[in-house]
């Protein structure tokens, strides 16, 4: 079971996961090494990720600023988040950035893929330099996207206003930027799982197709787009996904400004938490980002399933 | 789980070019022995630039001297190439330090994360249909779904408290992290491993651990590649987690430098970018090298 089939899987009443190993001893205890084997990974993993979970839940009550002393609270940091209008602002430019970022990934993604899956000179090498923006550190390329937004870019653009004043510190445009290199970078990755998705589809569809007459528009309409159903379905979800809680590329190019028309929820809770002394605030923030985007993640997986071929 | 095979065979094949690949634009004839595509090819290498020219930014702009920066875009060749760059940024970022954390940090996430993530979905996997270890799984798979800024902020409290805000903390939070979707890989891999080659050792009177490390691990070869490669990219190129738990200016990983000296470098652009390149060479030059093995590894653990 991996990232595609778990996207089949999560269709209610169809978890029905192999039974590989029950061939026997199917009544008694598991040797007790097995449990020796999960035990100790267990408690790991509930004391270094389950247990921040609760105490943050737990922190969201109160009024904590990150030291000293605290009171419970109520939902009242929850009450507050809907008014404040740093945390408003901050969710739609998420939204707003992750859709946009989402569209363009997948949509360049395809196409990059369909055109290293035709039959082309040098393909593994091409297929390699697309992958190369996966294995970067996307803070450290971001540094060099800067420079080239903030310096090359008004001098080479100098007749249009908007690249000439540097987009970065545009109100209006800089999110633009982020979309750029976040895109670069998230393409890397859905290119290889498309391109994968279109390698399992057999040759005989289009030979039957294009006997039929079918266009190259109609053939990729009803037969590629279709079959690699899945492959677009993770492809949208996990890029939402990531780009939904977007950091390292605000970091690198403008820190959340100018002023905060850039600032994703992640950076906004690192921001209010760390230094802002609002850590039991921004845990409120945390848990309702949790629930959107676990919400957002169902919502897609429901919707994109209905509309997926399998053969 | 025979096509999880089959997609690694399938890249393997390609460079053969003998795949039948099946393709949107028909131009030729239907023929197997189709002629290239040079429209596609033509288009591929085009859009490729977007690729590399930041890279091409980032080599010129380390190499020139601040004059040559000021005076053009920064897409000139440099003239004359300025190698000091290179040594001030070696010295002003401390560079040696972060790179040792670096490497330290992801050499020992990756060597743990083998060791362990196999291990546990291991015993998932011959037992899923047990409760207990059906809980487990879908306990360690649930957390996937969980935003790393939910634990962001407590996270931090408690390895101050523990005395992990270092490079040791580091590599057990990737260990554990990476459990969720390591587990999720590795144990459909494992349930194709026919049983009866345990129930032969078993016979012999091999213990578990004996059959897992003598049998089971050398078995998961792929998948140990795969699960290697996502977490050395993971725990070399992450800024998130170092920013936050790392306390100590000693223990400052390759991205946390360049965030901290960022600041400092101010418009000395030319230093700036040879830290970066730096930064950015050793994974590269893997990767170089190893391309074709590294994609064929992402790809096992994405696709069925």
């Amino acid at each position: 079971m991996t990232l595609t089939q778990a996207v089949r899987s999560t269709a209610p009443g169809k978890t029905t996961p192999k039974r590989a190993g029950r061939t026997r001893s199917e009544a008694k205890r598991a040797a007790p090494a097995f449990y020796w084997m999960v035990w100790p990974a267990v408690i790991a993993f509930a004391a270094f990720h389950t247990v921040p979970v609760i105490v943050g839940i737990f922190f969201s009550f109160t009024n904590y600023a990150g030291y000293g002393a605290w009171n419970f609270v109520g939902i009242s940091n929850y009450l507050n988040l809907f008014r404040d209008d740093r945390v408003l602002q901050a969710y739609g430019f998420s939204f707003l950035f992750a859709i946009v970022a989402t569209i363009l990934t997948n949509a360049i993604s395809l196409a990059i893929a369909l055109g290293l899956n035709a039959k082309i000179k040098a393909r593994n090498f091409w297929r390699g330099v697309y992958f190369v923006p996966y294995i970067l550190a996307i803070l450290v390329i971001g540094y060099v996207f800067q420079f080239f937004f903030s310096n090359s870019l008004p001098k080479i653009l100098a007749g249009i206003p908007l690249f000439r004043d540097n987009i970065l510190t545009n109100d209006t445009w800089a999110w633009t930027a982020i979309v750029v290199l976040a895109v670069w970078q998230g393409c890397a990755f859905a290119i290889i799982i498309y391109l994968s998705g279109l390698q399992t589809i057999p040759a005989e569809m289009y030979e039957a197709a294009s006997l039929d007459g079918a266009s190259a528009w109609r053939q990729f309409r009803s037969i590629t787009f279709p079959l690699i159903g899945a492959f677009f379905t993770i492809n949208v979800v996990l890029s939402l996904k990531g780009f939904l809680q977007v950091f390292d590329p605000i970091v690198a190019l403008t820190n959340g400004g100018p002023g905060t028309s850039t600032e994703s929820v992640t950076l906004l809770i690192f921001r209010g938490g760390f230094s802002g002394g609002e850590f039991a605030y921004q845990t409120a923030n945390a848990v309702i980002f949790f629930i959107v985007i676990t919400v957002v993640s169902l919502f897609q997986f429901r919707v994109l399933q209905r509309r997926e071929a399998d053969f | 789980m025979t096509s999880m095979t089959n997609t690694a065979a399938q890249l393997e094949s390609e460079a053969d070019a003998v795949a039948p690949a099946p393709r949107r634009r028909q131009r030729e004839s239907d023929d197997d022995t189709r002629k290239t595509n040079w429209w596609a090819t033509a288009l591929i290498a085009v859009c490729s630039l977007t690729v590399l020219v930041p890279l091409y930014l980032a080599v010129v702009v380390a190499l020139k001297t601040p004059e040559q920066l000021t005076n053009g875009t920064g897409f000139e060749l440099p003239n004359p190439i300025r190698w000091e760059n290179f040594a001030d940024a070696w010295t002003r970022t401390e560079f040696p330090q972060a790179l040792a954390n670096t490497a330290l940090i992801t050499v020992g996430s990756v060597v743990f994360t083998l060791l362990t993530s196999s291990v546990v979905a291991y015993a998932l996997a011959r037992n899923i249909h047990r409760p207990f270890f059906k809980g487990v799984f879908f306990y360690l798979l649930a957390a996937l779904f969980i935003p790393f800024p939910i634990i962001m902020l407590p996270l931090v409290k408690q390895t101050s408290i523990l005395g992990l805000d270092n490079q040791a903390g580091m590599i057990l939070l990737y260990t554990i992290y990476g459990l969720s979707l390591n587990i999720f890989i590795y144990t459909a891999y494992i349930r194709s491993i026919p049983i009866e080659l345990e129930e032969a050792a078993r016979v012999d009177g091999a213990s578990t651990w004996r059959v897992f490390w003598q049998i089971i691990f050398p078995l998961l070869m792929p998948m140990n590649a795969t699960v290697g490669i996502l977490t050395c990219v993971w725990a070399w190129n992450d800024f998130i987690m170092p920013l936050v738990v790392l306390t100590e200016p000693s223990a400052r990983t390759l991205p946390l430098a360049q965030y901290v000296f960022q600041g400092q470098f101010n418009t000395d652009y030319t230093v700036a970018f040879a830290s970066y390149l730096m930064a950015m060479a050793p994974l590269l030059i893997i990767y170089i090298f190893s391309q074709r093995w590294v994609i064929s590894g992402v790809t096992r653990g994405s696709i069925k």
